[in-house]
């Protein structure tokens, strides 16, 4: 079983306590009045799906409950780092 | 009319194995607490045990445990009195919610508690790990629990009222292979 560390329980934990909630920093816009058909596309739909380094947040649900962010290789599946929602988005390497 | 009764969920039901007894608990009072920091000192005043604040942890006095769930969650169990009586009067604010009937509690205890237990719930649970105090939500098998260490070989587990046959059942089965 893939062991996950959760930055507020400070330990790695079992995968099947978390759950995946999607990409990472993607910020809601502030005023949503100003926002176009194709900045909402943006926002709502388009994500990165990138092969490689992934910024995602999880959540410990079955756990502290917490959402929380991680970056992890969507190739290796490893997890390389992860941190708590509202931290800066780490620079990190490929993992491997 | 007949007066109408309170059936508990898992009425009549317990296992003992060679190694482990599984039995539910009795009543008791529960209350789901959420606070911020600056609310943690008052409110542990007000119940009488100093809130744990460190992940997997909990505190007890008297007949009262306050085991910590997450950041700013905690889940009191008392037998005895109810915690809302004591928190009535906080004026910082906090969030309290009796929870009593939404749980049931498991007793699991036995030299093979700890084997019983792991059948079903993929944290480490040996003494090294998950010490004696030793508190968290988890899961066992396809139910999510809340676990909690009391003794060496001795576990207490809570789950949803609507989920402790399931929880139950397992944990029943479980203590026959523990034992095999
Ligand atoms: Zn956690």
């Amino acid at each position: 079983m893939l062991l996950i560390r959760c930055p507020y329980c400070e330990e790695e934990r079992p995968e099947t306590e978390f759950r995946h909630a999607g990409e990472a920093h993607i910020a809601r816009p502030a005023d949503w009045s100003t926002v176009t058909d194709a900045d909402f596309e943006a926002f709502f739909f388009l994500r990165a799906n990138p092969k490689g380094v992934a910024y995602e947040r999880w959540r410990h649900i079955h756990g502290c409950a917490r959402f929380f962010n991680a970056a992890r290789d969507t190739v290796s599946d490893k997890f390389i780092v992860t941190y708590k929602a509202g931290e800066k988005k780490p620079v990190v390497g490929s993992g491997k | 009319m007949a007066d109408a009764q309170r059936h508990f969920a898992l009425a009549g039901r317990s296992a003992s194995e060679s190694v482990v007894t599984v039995m539910p608990t009795g009543p008791a009072w529960r209350v789901s607490l959420r606070a911020r920091p600056d609310a943690v000192a008052g409110l542990s005043k007000a119940l009488g045990l100093t809130l744990p604040e460190r992940p997997k942890t909990s505190a007890e006095a008297k007949s009262r445990a306050a085991l910590w769930l997450g950041p700013d969650e905690w889940y009191l169990l008392d037998e005895a009195n109810d915690p809302l009586d004591d928190l009535s009067g906080e004026k910082a604010l906090h969030s309290a919610v009796d929870i009593s009937h939404r749980n049931v509690g498991i007793r699991v205890e036995g030299p093979g508690a700890e084997a019983c237990l792991s059948a079903g719930c993929p944290q480490n649970l040996s003494l090294k790990a998950f010490p004696v105090g030793a508190a968290s939500r988890t899961i066992l098998g396809k139910s999510e629990i809340v676990l909690w260490r009391t003794g060496p070989q001795a576990f207490r587990a809570e789950c949803w009222r609507s989920f402790s046959i399931y929880v139950m059942d397992f944990l029943e089965e479980a203590a026959l292979d523990a034992g095999a």
